[in-house]
């Protein structure tokens, strides 16, 4: 089974995590036309890439950064998500 | 007529412990560490079992775990077991043992006609044969009957098999030389090495292809020892690695159960499954691999042959050879495929010329020929150089084949490795490997002895290495072989056939050539089509001659076919090793064994169980929910909802926090109220709903419904930390037991056992108090949902049962009534009120339930409120709409004729939306529903609804709610 590194829980099974989808950036909804808010909801980026991604460990709650690349499944980096946007990440 | 030697030096067998057993109605003797195949050869037996397909007779092959022809169905003390394989399970005393697949048993197998009917079968004929719908039932009876392997035998006693967990820092798997001389490698670096072999016993093939020497079995053996006495080598034997996940995660196959391994570094040395050759009648009793025989001399002791002719094209062969004369076994010939002997083969070539025995060189195997009792008599070859160039016939009984090796590389296609085809050794080798796998010895394409004992220590050295262990080592480069160890295409076509291919599924070389000419010419639509590889074995002795003969068709390299995905488990796994116990979590509230008690009728609610209602004797169904639904309504009832999901939110933010979870306004809630709230998705879905009240200025406490309360806890920690919006959440759902208790009567009731004051001025409609309720701290909500006078009463877990009894005790002179799900759900039907999850599904957006006083659009934001902004301005797609069937007094005429849930409105013959909630009534004593339609439907007076066997009713539209429409009883209440 696959491991992950939890931030504040350190490596465990990728069965006590849960994945909680890309990390996207939510336009401005005041500013954003019906177009570009519907290309939000409903248009996700599906191609393979190294992604940021929302994970949660479950038995402790802990949300964390998960920086994946989905064409190898390869888990590159996992931060809290402060630190992660503290290093000026640009989110897709 | 034995054929057992005496004491041959590492042998495997206890001479001084006889096992007696029966075999096809015959008592037979073996010692104890015999396999059942080993006894079998030992006590002069040939034909082991029967093929799969033409039932033609089979012997050994292999001896290593696939010798798939000769299956056992295996009778002793604890049952019958079926597919016992004869090759590699040891015998015990008093077994019953029959060849699977037989009928009239081995001898004389009555269907060894399909051997002469083999030309009407050709590759694809069940695909070709079966596809009329008329015929198809017969054939698939006739068939059923005649294939299949042993019985399984129901009345076997049930063996629960918990799986185990390991941890190592390396594992090595294969515990042959290399593997041996990789895990000392590691170990002596300071890693811990869990090391593990399929076999009984380590050693691989360093113990028995001697080559009529002592010398590599001795250099084994002391390896053994030494591996044995590091205490950081622990060795499993009887194990074998079935498969291969993600971060070094390994399933191995125990006798007794799985192992599940996590290493950090995986070394594969499982060496490589010796390969027949494809010649007429090479499929003969007595005709097998040469690592076949050596296994039966050194483990064994037994002696497969009494005149044998060794067929070869590697320096493994010329060793077999010597190992036969060294035991004293005729040998009539080598028969080597290549025009001269290789740079190993060479000293070996000369001692058995000075021994006499005759070398053909340039052989091309014509057939082997029956003897009568069906196994190898004679085999007839041509040869271009040797003693005597030309055409020949020798009478033997066995014919031991050394024509090449398959890598058993399979773990590291799991692991994704990259292979390349290296033309040096004819086999396919790992090119790259993944970061922590190694590959060392035959897979990596090392063949001699001790270069494989080089290999493995570079290995060995590189995994502790990479880890940290030791200091790091570069993995060299494998070892060049200096005479190649497997024939390019050991394919020797006969113009009559039965040359085999695949043993499992008796596949002949123009089934494959067939295949390919149907347009099957890849190596995936080869498999599939022709089932090349798909047998028990799973074309461990097939796959590779299978891919020669294709790329021999296609006139194009193997490595530009590459070979087919040995997916996990790569060598077959007991199911009971995979089954584990049933494991469904089911929650119960703290009031469940009062329920059950009472007699409550179960259903499931998310992972929880709750009562559906109470069942009476003497009353069905539909009069216990009605009699609990009128109690409600007339006098007081109570229901368990200690289900929900409790939440509990702190801090300076929590209000804003809610503001923008919830479609409703909480900045402005006073403290001591509740309000309800709309929780969407960003496409303005309604995906739940909850009551939220305030407690204080910083903290509020709120349910979400039983199904979701899990993940939306989960996903309101993700929002809260993605919104920077510091609060404290708390899952309060299992702390916390609920009961509703509702009713003209609840206030009196409750009023018994709490100082609280619940006069209406004190106490609200929408209120929440902390107060003390039968002694126990409770948080009190006076909610609606059923239409009553009400009050959901949250108390501790621990106190739930005391504060249910004492409701229950002072409710009894109002004759309170417990109620279940169905009447929770009828009575909420009856004011209108949604269920999330059943009046809306996964595109209802909040506009299209007829809800706009929960819907907060002024607020600066909410999830979802963007996106009903748009809605807002396109056309409705559905809304719901309530409707009632006209009143009858034949209920169960009614009962016939009444929609369900999710039958079909229609509207002019199109589907125009779906019935959601329906029901009986016995308030209004009538059948409600609600409806999600579209617009132009829901302004008609009349639906049109499909109910059951197509039939279609008329239902009239009627403004929800269908009770009390003002809501006056559940505001103040009877003054009783």
């Amino acid at each position: 089974m696959k491991l992950m590194t939890c931030p504040i829980n350190g490596p465990r099974v990728i069965s006590e995590f849960a994945y909680g989808g890309e990390v996207r950036s939510m336009p401005d909804p005041e500013k954003a036309d019906d177009a570009a808010w519907a290309d939000y909801v409903f248009n996700h980026n599906s191609l393979p890439a190294v992604k940021a991604e929302w994970w949660c460990h479950t038995p402790s709650g802990v949300w964390f950064i998960a920086e994946r690349d989905t064409a190898t499944d390869t888990i590159l980096r996992t931060s809290l998500y402060a630190i992660w946007r503290g290093q000026g990440q640009a989110v897709s | 007529m034995s054929r057992r030697l005496p004491h041959v030096q590492g042998e495997r067998i206890d001479r001084g412990n006889t096992v007696e057993f029966t075999f096809e109605g015959r008592r037979l003797q073996g010692y104890r560490g015999d396999t059942i195949s080993s006894a079998l050869v030992a006590s002069g037996a040939r034909v082991l079992g029967r093929s799969f397909k033409y039932h033609r007779p089979r012997g050994l092959l292999s001896a290593a775990g696939h010798d798939v022809n000769a299956l056992m169905q295996v009778r002793r003390e604890d049952g019958s077991v079926p597919n016992v394989r004869a090759d590699v399970v040891q015998v015990a005393a008093d077994w019953d043992i029959n060849a699977v697949n037989t009928r009239g048993g081995l001898a004389r197998d009555r269907l060894a006609i399909f051997n002469r009917l083999a030309p009407f079968l050709p590759v694809g004929f069940y695909y070709k044969a079966f596809h009329s719908k008329r015929w198809f039932p017969r054939w698939e009876r006739m068939f059923r009957n005649l294939t299949g392997l042993g019985e399984v035998d129901l009345r076997a006693p049930h063996r629960s098999t918990p799986k185990r967990y390991e941890f190592c820092d390396v594992l090595v798997i294969g515990a042959g030389p290399s593997g041996l001389a990789a895990a000392l490698a590691a170990a002596e670096q300071g890693a811990s090495v869990l090391l593990v072999d399929e076999n009984s016993s380590a050693g691989g093939s360093g113990l028995y292809a001697r080559g009529g020497a002592t010398q590599f079995a001795q250099q084994t053996e002391a390896l053994i020892a030494t591996a044995q006495g590091n205490p950081r080598i622990r060795l499993l034997t009887s194990t074998y690695a079935a498969c291969y996940y993600a971060d070094h995660w390994v399933a191995l196959v125990s006798p007794e159960c799985l192992v599940k391994v996590r290493a950090r570094g995986v070394i594969v040395a499982q060496g490589a499954y010796e390969q027949p050759a494809v010649f007429r009648g090479n499929d003969l009793p007595g005709v097998m691999l040469a690592s076949a025989a050596q296994r039966m001399l050194y483990h064994y002791a037994v002696v497969t042959a009494r005149r044998v002719a060794v067929l070869t094209s590697n320096s493994e062969g010329y060793a077999a050879a010597l190992d036969a004369l060294a035991h004293g076994v005729e040998l009539a010939a080598v028969l080597d495929l290549r025009l001269e002997a290789g740079v190993d083969s060479t000293a070996a070539a000369q001692e058995l010329v000075r021994r006499g025995v005759p070398i053909h060189y340039g052989v091309k195997p014509i057939e082997a020929v029956a003897g009568a009792d069906g196994g190898v008599a004679s085999l007839v070859f041509e040869s271009t150089a040797g003693v005597a160039p030309g055409k020949h016939t020798l009478d033997l009984d066995s014919v031991w084949m050394s024509v090449g090796f398959a890598p058993a590389n399979a773990l590291l296609h799991q692991a994704d490795a990259r292979m390349s085809y290296e033309r040096s050794t004819e086999q396919f080798v790992p090119q790259t490997l993944p970061p922590g796998i190694y590959a060392c010895g035959k897979v990596n394409g090392v063949y001699s002895f001790a270069d494989r004992l080089e290999d493995g220590r570079n290995a060995g050295a590189c995994a502790a290495g990479q880890i940290g262990f030791g200091i790091a080592v570069e993995r060299r480069a494998a070892i060049a072989a200096r005479e190649c160890p497997t024939h390019p295409y050991p394919v020797f076509p006969h113009p009559r056939g039965k040359e085999f291919v695949d043993f499992d599924e008796d596949l002949q070389v123009k089934d494959l050539r067939n295949a390919c000419q149907e347009g099957f010419d890849s190596s995936e639509l080869l498999k599939r089509f022709s089932t090349v590889g798909m047998g028990p074995s799973q074309g461990k002795h097939s796959n590779m001659n299978a891919l020669r003969i294709l790329a021999n068709v296609r006139g194009e390299p193997i490595e530009r076919l590459g070979p087919t995905t040995a997916r996990p488990m790569f060598h077959p796994v007991p199911l009971a090793h995979l089954a584990g116990r049933g494991f469904t979590p089911e929650r119960r509230t703290a009031l469940d064994s009062d329920h059950e008690a009472r007699g409550a009728v179960w259903m499931p609610a998310g992972n929880w169980r709750r009562p559906e209602y109470y069942a009476i004797a003497g009353k069905s169904r539909e009069q216990a929910i009605a009699d609990e639904v009128r109690a409600v309504r007339a006098r007081v009832g109570m229901i368990d909802v200690g289900t929900l999901g409790k939440i509990e939110v702190h801090g300076p933010h929590a209000a804003q926090f809610l503001e923008r979870l919830y479609t409703a306004r909480f900045a402005n809630l006073k403290v001591g109220m509740t309000r309800y709230g709309l929780l969407l998705d960003e496409a303005g879905v309604v995906v739940d709903d909850g009551v939220i009240g305030r407690l204080g200025e910083q903290a509020f406490y709120f349910t979400t419904t039983t199904g979701n309360s899990a993940t939306l806890f989960r996903e309101f920690g993700r929002l809260a930390t993605s919104w920077d919006l510091p609060v404290g959440l708390v899952n309060l759902t299992g702390h916390y037991a609920a009961l509703n208790l509702a009713g003209p009567a609840s206030r009196a009731v409750l009023r018994e056992h709490t100082e609280l004051d619940l006069a209406d001025v004190a106490f609200p409609y929408l209120g929440v108090r902390e107060a003390q309720v039968a002694g126990a701290p409770c948080r009190i909500m006076r909610v609606g949902f059923v239409g009553e006078l009400g009050y959901e009463i949250h108390v501790p877990f621990q106190h739930a049962a005391d504060v249910w009894r004492a409701l229950l005790a002072s409710g009894s002179r109002f004759q309170i009534q417990p109620f279940g799900v169905e009447a929770q759900r009828m009575l909420r039907l009856e004011k209108g009120h949604v269920i999330v999850g059943q009046d809306t599904d996964g595109i209802t957006n909040a506009l299209e339930i007829g809800m706009p006083w929960a819907i907060k659009m002024d607020k600066p934001f909410f999830i979802g409120q963007r996106s009903l902004r748009v809605l807002a301005k396109q056309p409705r797609r559905q809304t719901l709409v309530g409707f009632t069937l006209p009143s009858s007094d034949e209920a169960s005429v009614q009962a016939r004729r009444r929609p369900k849930e999710c039958h079909l409105v229609l509207d002019g013959g199109q589907i125009a939306g779906r019935v959601t909630s329906v029901g009986w009534s016995p308030t209004l004593a009538r059948c409600i529903g609600l409806g999600l339609v579209t617009p132009q439907v829901a302004l008609r007076k009349h639906l049109r609804v499909r109910i059951d066997r197509g039939e279609e009713i008329d239902v009239e539209v009627v403004q929800a709610p269908f009770y009390d429409p003002s809501g006056e009883r559940q505001r103040v209440g009877d003054p009783l």
